[in-house]
């Protein structure tokens, strides 16, 4: 079996007195879309960052297509494509032009006509930056990321800040991209976009990766219990759901009560009673398979958002 | 290089999309030239060399004002994150800093010059090799000199506080608004240590004197090693990213920029001729206006 593409091990990182990387680790191999899902904060856009060769690490070793992003950074800047949290041009280039300089910097180019055909963007050809939308804006980010034909592809957080229909455009090209094979690293703290783009997914939390596997694995660790949101007319006093039959775990987020549960029918059956003799009400109650969410939620006792 | 001049051309091509660019660096200084032989040298051609030369200087400084705040403006807003994702180093950007800024004001300093000769009958070209080769190293050196203040300064604000004070240094200290003779001596002494200052002599050897560029390599020396000594230093202390704050160590790099001219200034003072030469360039001029001047001469 080839070397996987990207190989990450321990790597530390330290500003000043905030510790961003414990200890990651994690292995790509080439062709798979792998993802780094955590909220804020995580560590994400620090290890992207490192492997981009951007950062220097503390401690620990990173690899990018066999090499070491800090020592052959030129070398790297060649081999991969990447877009930024937040992509920034000059207002007053105009579309063409960005894709055209920036293909001119690197030895091996891509047809920019046909970029600009698959991104959506010929009829903005001569727009300037300033002039698009954010959803072109990110559509440019993606094509100038893939001027050079990238081994590998970084996407930090490509559709965040983005309205859910241009988040659905932004992700059927990433799906292209995975049709054809693409290796890619892709950040993010949506649930839906690791779920329905990563083969696998790394979740990170407080500079650490505390699991990692294909979703569907990942969402086994949570498969023994279903997800119960409840929402009840008057506040219950901690513990009291919790005792519930087939209850393995419950929680007060916003406002509801999350139960995790094995036996659903007994649960509810167990809930109903339980609020007869209490004299509350239900105000709301919503069953759903469990989700990465769940697994995070599980793994840390907080929502990815929070 | 080849990333250098796709770099240049693009930063030229927005600069002349923008109209504080415009503005700025082609409508100010002609405006500039202008109202100054207007005003002075209207009707007195034999001026117009001397207050072309300090016209030519002002439109020269300009240049570090300018860069200064694009570059910090664009590290602010991101943009230089994008391009340190291409495999180009600070230097390729550096140099398009400059020689963008360098082919920009060219333009401007050729039309200063025809306007001068046909609209306000300039009687001579001075020495046009000279002259150029100041334009050259002058817009160099202070594009050199924006850079340096980029490196050192976090944000667009702070940027324009410092040219503000370099800007009326420059301006008030270096001869290019108020002769140089017309300073009491201990503030000649003063601007001897004023970059700008070897500038202005500098371009008026040229202008007024007529002198070749053998006869101007204090001011060609002082010049270029500022600018070897900003570039080296604003490659060292570049940052892309908008997070990434000014070491401490940069502002006494960035000082050590100003060391070739506090050898100079000691020189200078001790032993060049710097004085002597604007002084005889200001009474030329003099005599010129006179009613019993010699005709064309010129004072060396």
């Amino acid at each position: 079996m080839a070397a996987p593409i990207i190989q990450v091990e321990n790597l530390t990182k330290r500003y000043d007195s905030v510790v961003a990387l414990r200890g990651v680790s994690f292995e790509v191999n080439e062709g798979e879309v792998f993802g780094l899902l955590g909220p804020n904060g995580a560590g994400k856009t620090s290890t992207v960052e490192i492997l981009e060769g951007l950062r220097a690490p503390d401690s620990g070793r990173a690899s990018v297509c066999g090499l070491d992003p800090q020592r052959s950074s030129r070398r790297l800047k060649e081999a991969i494509g990447a877009t930024l949290q937040a992509t920034a041009l000059p207002d007053k280039i105009k579309v063409g032009e960005a894709l055209a300089m920036f293909s001119s910097f690197y030895p091996k180019r891509r047809n920019l006509g046909d970029l600009l055909r698959r991104f959506g963007l010929e009829e903005k050809r001569n727009a300037f930056y300033g002039q698009l939308s954010g959803g072109q804006k990110q559509r440019l980010a993606l094509a100038l990321a893939l001027v050079n034909e990238p081994q590998v592809l970084f996407l930090d957080e490509p559709t965040a800040g983005l309205d859910p229909q241009v988040r659905r455009e932004i992700y059927d090209v990433i799906e292209e991209l995975k049709f054809e094979r693409k290796t890619i690293l892709i950040t993010t703290h949506y649930i839906e976009e690791a779920e329905r783009l990563c083969d696998r997914v790394a979740i990170v939390d407080q500079g650490l990766v505390i699991a990692q596997g294909t979703p569907r694995e990942l969402k086994q660790r949570a498969a023994g219990t279903t997800r119960i949101d409840v929402r009840l007319a008057r506040p219950e006093p901690d513990g009291a759901l919790a005792n519930l039959e087939g209850v393995a775990d419950a929680r007060q987020m916003d406002g509801a009560w999350v139960l995790h549960s094995s036996r659903v029918p007994a649960t509810i059956v167990a809930l109903v009673k339980y609020l007869e003799s209490a004299g509350n009400e239900l105000s709301g109650l919503e069953i759903s398979a469990p989700s990465l969410e769940d697994v995070f939620l599980e793994l840390t006792g907080r929502k990815l958002r929070d | 290089m080849s990333h250098t001049w796709t770099l240049t051309v693009n930063r030229m091509r927005l600069a002349t999309r923008t109209p504080v660019f415009l503005f700025f660096s082609v409508g100010m200084p002609l405006a500039l030239l202008l109202g100054v032989c207007g005003f002075v040298a209207r009707g007195r051609p034999y001026l117009v060399p001397y207050v072309l030369s300090s016209v030519l200087a002002l439109t020269v400084m300009g240049s570090f004002w300018g860069l200064s705040m694009q570059l910090v403006t664009y590290r602010e807003m991101g943009i230089l994150r994008r391009f340190r994702l291409a495999p180009i180093g600070p230097g390729a950007l550096l140099a398009s800093s400059i020689l963008s800024n360098y082919f920009l004001t060219l333009p401007t300093v050729i039309a200063q010059f025809l306007l001068a000769r046909w609209l306000f009958h300039m009687p001579q070209w001075g020495n046009l090799l000279s002259a150029f080769v100041m334009v050259t190293l002058g817009t160099i050196t202070f594009a050199s000199l924006g850079l340096i203040v980029a490196s050192v300064t976090n944000t667009a604000q702070e940027t324009q506080m410092i040219n503000q004070a370099l800007w009326f240094l420059f301006l008030f200290l270096s001869g290019a608004t108020i002769p140089l003779p017309t300073f009491p001596g201990w503030l000649q002494r003063v601007a001897l240590y004023v970059p700008a200052t070897y500038l202005v002599a500098g371009l008026e050897r040229a202008m007024v004197g007529q002198e070749s560029i053998f006869h101007l390599g204090a001011n060609i020396l002082s010049l270029a090693g500022c600018a070897a000594v900003a570039l080296i230093i604003s490659h060292q202390l570049f940052r892309w990213d908008p997070g990434s704050k000014a070491p401490r160590r940069a502002k006494l790099w960035a000082a050590s920029t100003i060391l070739p001219f506090v050898l100079l200034g000691l020189w200078e003072t001790h032993y060049g001729g710097l004085r002597k030469n604007a002084r005889a360039d200001y009474q030329y001029m003099g005599h010129q206006s006179a009613p019993n001047a010699p005709p064309n001469s010129t004072p060396h």
